[in-house]
């Protein structure tokens, strides 16, 4: 095989596989530490995904009114529905005023208030007197682009650190050894076809979620959780992937995302009888409840008929009232979104929205250090030497069943900052790499050799659609017994059509249909992990909604489930302890209690 | 001396036309580029029909439709689709820009599809942009202060924050560079309007102390001055920026501070 496919060997003292926020934060401080440092990118820096975020960056800088991490913490945990990890928790809420004043000093352009300071807009679930107090202004913004702002600024501080960059180079698989180390990841160059094996004393995976597996998602085309796939292929677990969050502000239609900032400023929801329906689900918070309430809330709308449009299927989002001066200035990027996506002039009609798939808190299970961990002879927090994950792609976790809004952001850089610290702690620069075995490669070459030559009956995109439908239906808002166990049978039915897949493009030369393919082949196994995660969960938890089991059972399941994927025997299922313990004495474990807005 | 006609490997040809799906009635013509480097086949134009009545309403889903459904070969980049990642920038019909925002609407005739121009082809529509990646980099586009960093942020007044309006938005794109004929006889020297858009986001920067030095930078009879105020930059931009005016205000400071 290997004769077939002539490999470039690359040695480094780290690889970080993806660009994005957390990969670039990661990567810069990596390099900063004095580690020699590669970054594996699929799409040039500035095309990943967190350029799309809009919103905001959440930390209790008290800008505009009195905040403080304990605060930031404690909504952070209530959002989580107590699925959160609290001693990660504690680190990215107290590590957050920090990460953001340094991307202000890297040079990213936020907005700001009179006095000069970085302006703060409110955000679902974020509020002050640990819940008590009215809605917490603690949302950093850059107008309505503070994705597009950070990561350009990232992007450009590693120009600064003259990092090493491989441009649209695709990762293929984890290079393992035989203890269960990762020794480096290989990858294909885009540009000429040609394979690189980049050895490494740590491989960080920053290569973000799988938004993709369903047919309507924010996400963008390549979010195809590159990096969930290739653990799952190394026998690793992914975390809590039952738990995918709905924004509910996608625009009907089209998908694209209206960020939560509109309702932040002043926007609300209405209902087909013109009704601010929010009041009657979140009395406290109303549209600024957290994503899950509010996407359940329009979902149940709709169900009860109660929409809007001539098929009342989708809902209306009005910041017509809104002083036009102020949209023109905090929320500019989603009047472009509205105007030619919906076709709608925010100053004066509503934009048309729907909930739409957003966010994966599940991923690859990490502790607050970024480092990788399995359950392993009873010890639930046992590292994987040589593997780290930061961002979307990684389960910290931080966000437990449901993510905060502009909590996304943070955890981008206050982890990828983390991984760097850990990194320069336990990697000594420059140390020799230990001869891998002749047939390390061979298993990812013949998969790659597989789809490259596939000849069967069903074309790449029959089988994504196929599997995006199943998600879509199955794997929904609100779940049942029924729906969760149709969804199994079903998206296993669509993992068995793999076999059968057939690829046209033979070139090695920038071939999308290949890349595509190895893409479906990641974003099918998460699937399958995913509606099989959500059926064995008996529960309501967060974005869980399971209408046979509508409440939150601490008793049984206060636990992240842990889902193992291999070609031959399906999904096994396991376990870790949620944290019960905070990092430090400065705040105590915040006990489960209802979970109201 | 200036070459009038294309290199003979350079000439397009007439492609392959793809049958027309059975049974649709409100078909698009889609006239796409092609060009492999897997072969010594020269460019060529292949014809597609999309049928409107079962595909989203950009140029983006046409090209994914045909993709998906008749020639799974076609390449481009593509990502956010909703412009704010830079992925599909094309020229469609006669003018760049990006594919996922522009509607086929747009559009009574055919749709003609070729990849930004005069920039190298590594395949159909996927253009090599590495000398304009390497550009942005020789204005090092990040924050350059000597005053030590304040405990918190360093402010900013809300007017000098606004002069970063219609800069920082800039997606990288490069509609704007490639629609330039300045850059297209020069892009080996002169940095081009998405450059020297984001040069000057930089330069009116409150927070940055090196404009002396940037200015110094750009002090040159090609890295600046072979813009020539056609201003095709700033018709073509997706997202509605002004890169002429970027470059004029560059060229006021320059002489203002003589």
């Amino acid at each position: 095989m290997s004769e077939a496919y002539p490999i470039i060997e690359h040695k480094y003292d780290v690889v970080v596989v993806g660009a994005g926020g957390a990969g670039l934060r990661a990567t810069m401080g990596m390099a900063a530490a004095g580690l020699k440092t590669a970054a594996v990118t699929k799409v040039f820096p500035t095309r990943s995904h967190t350029v799309a975020a809009q919103g905001g960056i959440s930390a209790s800088l008290g800008n505009m009114g009195e905040d403080n991490w304990q605060w930031h913490m404690f909504d952070t945990v209530k959002g989580s529905d107590w699925l959160g990890d609290q001693d990660a928790i504690e680190y990215m809420c107290r590590e957050a005023p920090a990460a953001v004043l340094e991307l202000e000093q890297f040079g990213m352009p936020f907005s700001r208030t009179e006095e000069g300071k970085i302006y703060q807009r409110a955000f679902g679930g974020m509020t002050t007197q640990f819940g008590d107090g009215p809605a917490a202004q603690r949302t950093c913004a850059a107008a309505d682009r503070t994705g597009h702002a950070m990561l350009h600024t990232l992007y450009s501080q590693s120009l600064k650190h003259d990092t090493q960059f491989f441009i649209e180079y695709f990762a293929l698989d984890l290079i393992m050894d035989k203890d269960g180390s990762c020794k480096g990841v290989l990858c294909l160059s885009l540009e000429d076809g040609s394979l690189h094996l980049f050895r490494a004393h740590m491989v960080v995976l920053a290569t973000g979620g799988f938004g993709r597996a369903y047919f309507s998602c924010t996400s963008a085309h390549t979010c195809t959780g590159d990096g969930g796939g290739m653990v799952l292929r190394a026998g690793l677990p992914l975390q809590d992937m039952e738990f995918t969050q709905f924004h509910p502000t996608g625009i009907y239609g089209a998908g694209c995302l209206i960020t939560e900032g509109v309702r932040g400023e002043g926007g609300f929801l209405v209902n087909g009888e013109g009704e601010r329906f929010m009041e009657r689900y979140a009395p406290h918070a109303k549209d600024l409840a957290s994503r899950d309430v509010v996407s359940r809330s329009m979902t149940l709308e709709i169900r009860e008929g109660r929409g809007v449009g001539p098929r009342k299927d989708h809902i209306y989002l009005h910041l017509d009232h809104l002083d036009p001066a102020m949209i023109d200035e905090r929320l500019p990027g989603i009047s472009e979104s509205a105007r030619i996506f919906a076709g709608v002039d925010v100053h004066k009609e509503p934009i048309p929205v729907l909930p739409t798939v957003h966010y994966n808190m599940g991923g690859i299970p990490t502790n607050y250090h970024a480092e990788v961990v399995d359950l392993k002879d009873g010890n639930p927090d046992a590292i994987v030497p040589g593997l780290m994950a930061v961002g979307e792609a990684a389960c910290v976790s931080v966000h437990g069943a449901n993510r905060l809004g502009s909590n996304s952001l943070i955890d981008l850089v206050v982890f990828g900052r983390a991984a760097a610290l850990r990194a320069k702690d336990i990697i000594k620069p420059g140390q020799a790499h230990a001869p891998l075995p002749k047939d390390a490669c061979d298993a990812a070459l013949g998969r790659l050799d597989g789809f490259r030559h596939a000849n069967g009956s069903l074309s790449t995109a029959t089988i994504r659609d196929n599997m995006q439908r199943v998600m879509q239906e199955d794997c929904a808002v609100f779940r049942t017994s029924k729906s969760l166990a149709e969804g199994v049978e079903k998206i296993n039915k669509v993992w068995e059509q793999m076999p059968e897949i057939k690829t046209t493009d033979r070139s090695l030369i920038w071939n999308s249909d290949l890349v595509e393919t190895l893409e479906l082949d990641n974003l099918i196994r998460q699937a399958v992990v995913s509606m099989t995660a959500a059926e064995n969960r008996k529960e309501s938890r967060g974005a869980h909604a399971h209408e046979d089991f509508p409440d939150r059972d601490d008793e049984n399941w206060m636990k992240h489930t842990l889902t193992y994927h291999s070609d031959e025997g399906g999904v096994k299922i396991d376990y870790r302890p949620v944290h019960d313990y905070t990092l430090t004495d400065e705040i105590a474990y915040i006990k489960p209690k209802a979970r109201v807005y | 001396m200036v070459e009038l006609t294309l290199p003979k490997n350079s000439r397009v040809g007439t492609g392959k036309t793809h049958t027309k799906p059975d049974g649709a009635k409100n078909l698009k013509t889609f006239n796409v580029y092609r060009w492999s480097p897997d072969d010594d086949k020269n460019p060529a134009i292949d014809t597609y029909y999309v049928d409107l009545d079962t595909c989203g309403p950009m140029i983006l889903d046409g090209l994914i439709k045909i993709k998906n459904e008749i020639d799974p070969t076609l390449t481009f980049r593509r990502s956010c689709r909703e412009g704010i990642c830079g992925s599909c920038a094309m020229n469609i019909n006669g003018t760049n820009t990006l594919a996922c925002t522009t509607g086929m609407d747009e559009f009574n005739g055919d749709i003609n599809i070729y990849p930004l121009p005069h920039q190298p082809v590594v395949k159909d529509l996927v253009p090599d942009l590495t000398n304009f990646y390497a550009q942005y980099a020789s204005i090092q586009p990040w924050l350059q202060a000597e005053t030590p960093s304040p405990s918190k942020e360093r402010l900013q007044s809300k007017e000098d924050r606004e002069k970063l309006d219609g800069l920082y938005e800039c997606i990288l794109c490069a509609c704007c560079s490639t629609s330039c004929p300045s850059y297209w006889w020069n892009s080996d020297r002169f940095l081009g309007p998405a450059i020297l858009l984001q040069a000057y986001r930089w330069i009116i920067d409150s927070r940055d102390e090196h404009t002396g030095e940037r200015l110094d930078n750009l002090e040159d009879p090609f890295r600046l001055y072979r813009c020539h105020t056609i201003m095709n930059c700033a018709n073509t931009c997706p997202k509605g920026l002004n890169p002429a005016k970027a470059i004029a205000e560059i060229k006021k400071m320059m002489v203002e501070r003589r």
